[in-house]
């Protein structure tokens, strides 16, 4: 009870699905980093985890859950914590924070309808039935060629830029948060952690803008 | 110098409040800030005008009862300074001054610049202590401890309880509040007793009572007037994990 | 009358403990039924509070502030006394029972002070206890340091914050009682008069500082630990909330008020920077250490910076009136010699009242850094106040009202003449005499508080019934109608001057007149002035507002008409005193060479005054000092 309702308890729940979500874009980064080695490579990729059967859904479900947990639990945080200043003063002068810092909560759920369409785009297939190939006789598809296509229009292209953009604002502040929330920084590795979540944030944007972009400049071509 | 003063009126907690502008001629940039609010006063109550309330007492920076915020900033933004040290010359010749009472959920405003932090006393009450009766307690020096635990604790706390870290939280959290005591007395070894007791108790007062979640803004220690470091806050969550585990 | 303190005799040594064996106790299951009041919640009101919730009584505790945590306890820097003799350096209780009596120029009562000193080592334990975090050797082991004087290390510290850290402690304390339900705290109370049933104290009238509202508290015991009168002066290092009201009320209702005429004037204090000001601020008197206090010899000079002043055109004058004590004169010699040099318009800065202490020759000796180690805190607060570097130009310094020795009379258990009313810490008389000693006062706040109202407020409630007589007295209602009679009348007149402006008069006078030097003439002087600033505040204030708000200019109104007619008696005493002790100077009574002159013969006793009205003359009764154990002797620092 203390950990779902205290307000440290909370915080602790959302640093440690915070973990979760950003090992999981650093691992889906480094599997997507295969395109750029050419189409053999991100379908053999594709194939291994297809080959994990029951274990693809397996961690799905703890992705799901901890995306949800995280949403869940970010929206009531939030709320409570706008209800805490109910009146705000007329100047607001502020010295340490950020524009990531204060708007996390938008970039939260402005990736949440990202996320969303990712995997309406990607992994339902429903936004553009077009661009799937079939792979071999096992029901797999071409994800390489899937990739290409994908972002051959502008639309796709746009929204990857801006969601990628807000999960940049997001890690930027979120990750140095949780190792503070973890009790795991002091007066010493604070500043570092800052400096390194900016970091972590930048190398996120690039790696996920840059396959898109890299399509439209025509460098990942079919 | 003369400055242009734009101050919260606020006559009652249920009072809507409004901005009112006063210009103050003859401001001596030797005067403190509060000192030039005293001649704005005098010059009221001589005009028969109800005059600004704000809270003040020892006006040497050490009693917390000061609690303004200037131009959007908790004490005026110098660095390590209250309001009652803030001094005129940090302004310029005809600027421009917003005053205003700290805002939180948890500090309804008693009269213009007067709110009442009765909160912060029952986060306090809540184990702000070590359960130590008077008499009957061993010897100073019985428990040696380490010149560098003591100078860690003696740095959570120089916190004079202004209220500062609430009002200028995003989420007018009191969490550096709270942890600077719990991380004062988690490191001796005469707190260690109800280390566990304490950070529960505590931390479930300040939901209580209003305030908001920590979500690692760091405002808190940026006007902190005694620079308490958020180092106390991860400390405080160090506790809680710890609380958690028994 | 002659009073008689009660102190117990016999072998000093033993004092205190046979005192607390021969006092009556109150039965555990009985205590819960005795209501005790206590009014100010700093390092004495705070500790009383505390204690005797934990004890069992129930405990009604007000202070002014928004919180017991702001009390002005807060702001004391230097440190706390207590005899551990920790360093090994020869120190006892005894030793600092002498030192505190002859620091106090033999104007206190022995007894008290020795039970002071014995109880100032349980003072440590207890606030370690509490989690105060005092500073630590590298061994883990509590440090101390020298201070006033003294010639051993007695004093524990935690940084510059000694009192802040002693009274969170104690506020902790309370805090915890205030979560048991044995305390009751009630905050922004202001105590406005003491009621008193067939002359015993029975409760007292206070204003709700929010709402205006008028309430009695009744209680079968109140205690006042409200904190000295030194803002009698308009400006003094106190807080801007610290008056004279508790105990002028009570004083008002038949308490004594004992020597009033002893103020401390503290020497390193930031000098007024012009008419604007409201309080002074005062650094540590460890300053002087490093720093060499001089004026230019000649008063064309005063207006040049210091820089263009040659040496041989400086005058070090304390190291030429004092040669072996030199800069390390005590508190209320330097005082008096910085305000010689400015009466003979040699002061320096703003308005010439100023000395400067110059570090050019220490920085010159141990280079800057050293300095910066040493005082580093100091030169910023003071850079942050004046605008001014102290390493590159003198800093500038002025004596300023610091603390006051006099207060309301108590005999050995705390206990003053009315029955039923404690007096505890500064706003008692009892242990500092005619001087207090560096990191005293915190040591007297909480040996009250924590160790001496336990034991000997038993020995009063169980000579009582609890709950006895109750707010619905009609002694009450009376109280009640003449507080609120009072609040309207000042209300009421609406005249041209503000509080504030009345005050700052009222200050000028008593330091011009009453201040660091006195004579017959400028005592009498006061005199005459002081009635004539009650009369304009009685004819010409202006109060704006009303009672039922929060209002912040009728809280002073009524602190300043308090401090007018306590002045008075403060005067009256200091003219009564015929002799120069401690901090009391009368000009009339020093050596050849300007020292002060005691009078043993006929001034060795406590003077404590019956108030008969304002304007009348106030009733002096004696007490006479006994000193067995310690020797009368001659203050020299020649």
């Amino acid at each position: 009870m203390q950990l779902t309702q205290s307000s440290v308890g909370r915080k602790i729940i959302m640093a440690v699905t915070g973990i979760v979500l950003v090992a999981f874009v650093c691992v889906h980064l480094l599997g997507n980093s295969s395109v750029f080695v050419g189409a053999n490579a991100i379908n053999a990729y594709a194939e291994k985890l297809h080959s994990l059967g029951p274990f693809v859904w397996v961690f799905r479900l703890v992705m799901l859950a901890a995306f949800a947990i995280h949403i869940i639990f970010g929206i009531q945080l939030t709320l409570e914590n706008r209800a805490a200043t109910p009146e705000r003063n007329v100047q607001i002068k502020r010295l340490k924070t950020g524009f990531g810092a204060e708007t996390m909560i938008v970039s939260g759920l402005v990736l949440l309808a990202f996320v969303i369409y990712h995997l309406l785009h990607f992994t339902v297939r429903v936004t553009n039935p077009d661009i799937y190939v079939p792979l071999g006789d096992q029901g797999m598809v071409d994800v390489y060629v899937m990739v290409v296509k994908g972002f051959k229009s502008a639309l796709p292209v746009i929204l990857y830029l801006v969601g990628m953009s807000f999960l940049f604002l997001h890690v930027s502040h979120g990750f140095q948060s949780l190792f503070q929330t973890l009790g795991l920084s002091n007066d010493k590795s604070l500043p570092v952690m800052e400096t390194v979540s900016k970091l972590v944030g930048v190398v996120l944007l690039v790696g996920y803008i840059s396959i898109p972009l890299l399509v439209v400049f025509g460098l990942i071509k079919i | 110098m003369k400055v242009k003063l734009h101050v919260w009126r606020q006559n009652g907690p249920n009072d809507k409040g409004t901005m009112e502008t006063y210009e103050v001629p003859n401001v001596s940039s030797d005067q403190s800030f509060l000192e030039m609010l005293d001649d704005v006063n005098l010059a009221l109550a001589k005009d028969g005008r109800d005059v600004i309330a704000f809270d003040h007492d020892c006006r040497e920076g050490i009693c917390g009862m000061c609690s303004q915020v200037i131009n959007g900033v908790p004490h005026g933004g110098q660095e390590r300074t209250t309001v009652c040290q803030l001094h005129m010359r940090e302004f310029e010749d005809g600027a421009e001054i917003f005053v205003e009472p700290w805002k939180a959920r948890a500090f309804p405003v008693i009269k213009d610049l007067v709110v009442d932090r009765g909160a912060l006393e029952k986060i306090m009450q809540a184990g702000g202590y070590t359960s130590c009766h008077t008499g009957g307690v061993a010897d100073g020096n019985a428990l040696p401890i380490g010149k560098d635990i003591a100078d860690y604790s003696m740095d959570a706390a120089e916190c004079i309880g202004c209220g500062a870290c609430v009002a200028s939280c995003p989420n007018s959290s009191a969490m550096l509040y709270t942890g600077a005591k719990v991380a004062q007395l988690a490191v001796l070894p005469q707190g260690k007793v109800e280390a566990h007791k304490r950070v529960m108790a505590m931390t479930e007062a300040a939901k209580e009572q209003g305030f908001g979640n920590c979500t690692n803004h760091y405002e808190c220690q940026a006007s902190c007037p005694k620079g308490v470091n958020v180092k106390f806050i991860a400390k405080l969550n160090r506790e809680y994990m710890k609380a958690l585990c028994k | 009358m002659i009073l008689d303190g009660k102190c117990p005799t016999g072998p000093i040594e033993t004092s205190w403990d046979r005192h607390r064996f021969e006092t009556k106790l109150v039965n555990p299951a009985n205590k819960r039924k005795y209501k005790v009041l206590c009014v100010g919640t700093g390092l004495a009101g705070g500790a009383a509070a505390a204690s005797l919730g934990e004890l069992g009584y129930n405990v009604h505790a007000f202070c002014y502030q928004d919180s017991a945590r702001r009390a002005h306890s807060i702001a004391a820097q230097g440190g706390i006394n207590a005899a551990k003799n920790y360093p090994n350096d020869g120190d006892s209780i005894y030793r600092l029972f002498y030192d505190t009596i002859k620091g106090g120029d033999f104007r206190a009562r022995e007894a008290d002070v020795w039970r002071l000193a014995q109880v100032s080592n349980n003072i440590i334990d207890q606030c370690v206890a509490q989690g105060v975090p005092f500073a630590r050797d590298y061994a883990g082991y509590l440090d101390n340091r020298s201070f006033g004087g003294a010639q051993v290390s007695r004093t524990f510290y935690a940084r510059g914050q000694t009192g802040q850290q002693l009274l969170l402690g104690a506020y902790s304390a309370l805090s915890r009682q205030i979560k048991a339900g044995t305390v009751t705290l009630h905050e922004r109370r202001e105590m406005l008069d003491l009621v008193v049933v067939d002359g015993v104290a029975r409760g007292i009238t206070c204003r709700n500082m929010v709402t205006g509202e008028i309430e009695s508290h009744w209680g079968d015991a109140v205690i006042l630990a409200t904190g000295g009168y030194v803002n009698v002066f308009y400006l003094s290092t106190n807080a801007m909330g610290c008056s004279v009201t508790a105990t002028w009320k009570a004083a008002k209702k038949g308490a004594y008020m004992a020597n009033p005429c002893y103020t401390q004037i503290h020497p390193t204090c930031i000098p007024q920077h012009g008419e604007h000001q409201s309080k002074l601020t005062l650094m540590s008197e460890s300053l002087r250490n490093d720093g060499r206090c001089w004026v230019p010899k000649k008063v064309e000079d005063c207006e040049k910076p210091a820089s263009d002043i040659a040496d041989a055109d400086r005058d070090y004058y304390l190291e030429r009136k004092y040669p072996s004590f030199g800069n390390l004169a005590p508190r209320d010699i330097a005082s008096r010699a910085a305000k010689e040099q400015c009466d003979d318009n040699r002061g320096v800065g703003p308005g010439k009242r100023g000395v400067y202490l110059d570090f050019a020759d220490s920085i010159k000796r141990l280079g800057e850094d050293t300095i910066r180690e040493r005082y580093g805190n100091l030169f910023e607060m003071y850079e942050k106040i004046t605008a001014e570097n102290g390493y590159k130009q003198p800093m500038r310094i002025y004596p300023a009202p610091h603390y006051a020795m006099g207060g309301l009379w108590v005999d050995y258990n705390c206990m003053s003449n009315v029955p039923g009313l404690f007096v505890l810490g500064e706003a008692n008389f009892s242990v500092h005499g005619a001087n207090r000693l560096g990191a005293s006062a915190l040591m007297q706040g909480l040996a009250d508080g924590y160790f001496v109202i336990p034991y000997t407020i038993a020995g009063y409630l169980a000579t009582v019934k609890p709950g006895q007589i109750k707010d619905d007295h009609a002694e009450f209602k009376k109280s009640a109608e003449e507080v609120k009679a009072d609040i309207d009348k000042m209300l009421s007149i609406n005249g041209t001057k503000t509080p504030s402006e009345l005050h700052r008069e009222l200050g000028k006078v008593m330091w011009e007149d009453v201040g660091m030097a006195r004579s017959k003439e400028s005592l009498e002087h006061a005199l005459k002035r002081i009635p004539e600033i009650r009369e304009e505040f009685w004819n010409n204030v202006k109060v704006v507002g009303t009672n039922e708000q929060f209002n912040q200019e009728l809280e002073n109104a009524g602190r300043l008409a308090d401090f007018i007619e306590f002045a008075e008696i403060l005067t009256k005493d200091a003219l009564n005193r015929e002799e120069s002790c401690g901090g009391h100077f009368r000009t009339e009574h020093q050596t050849e060479d300007g020292e002060a002159m005691r009078n043993d013969e006929d001034f060795c006793y406590v003077a404590a005054w019956e108030f008969k009205g304002a304007g009348v003359e106030p009733e002096l009764h004696k007490e006479p000092l006994k000193f067995e154990n310690v020797k009368l002797a001659v203050r020299s620092y020649k």
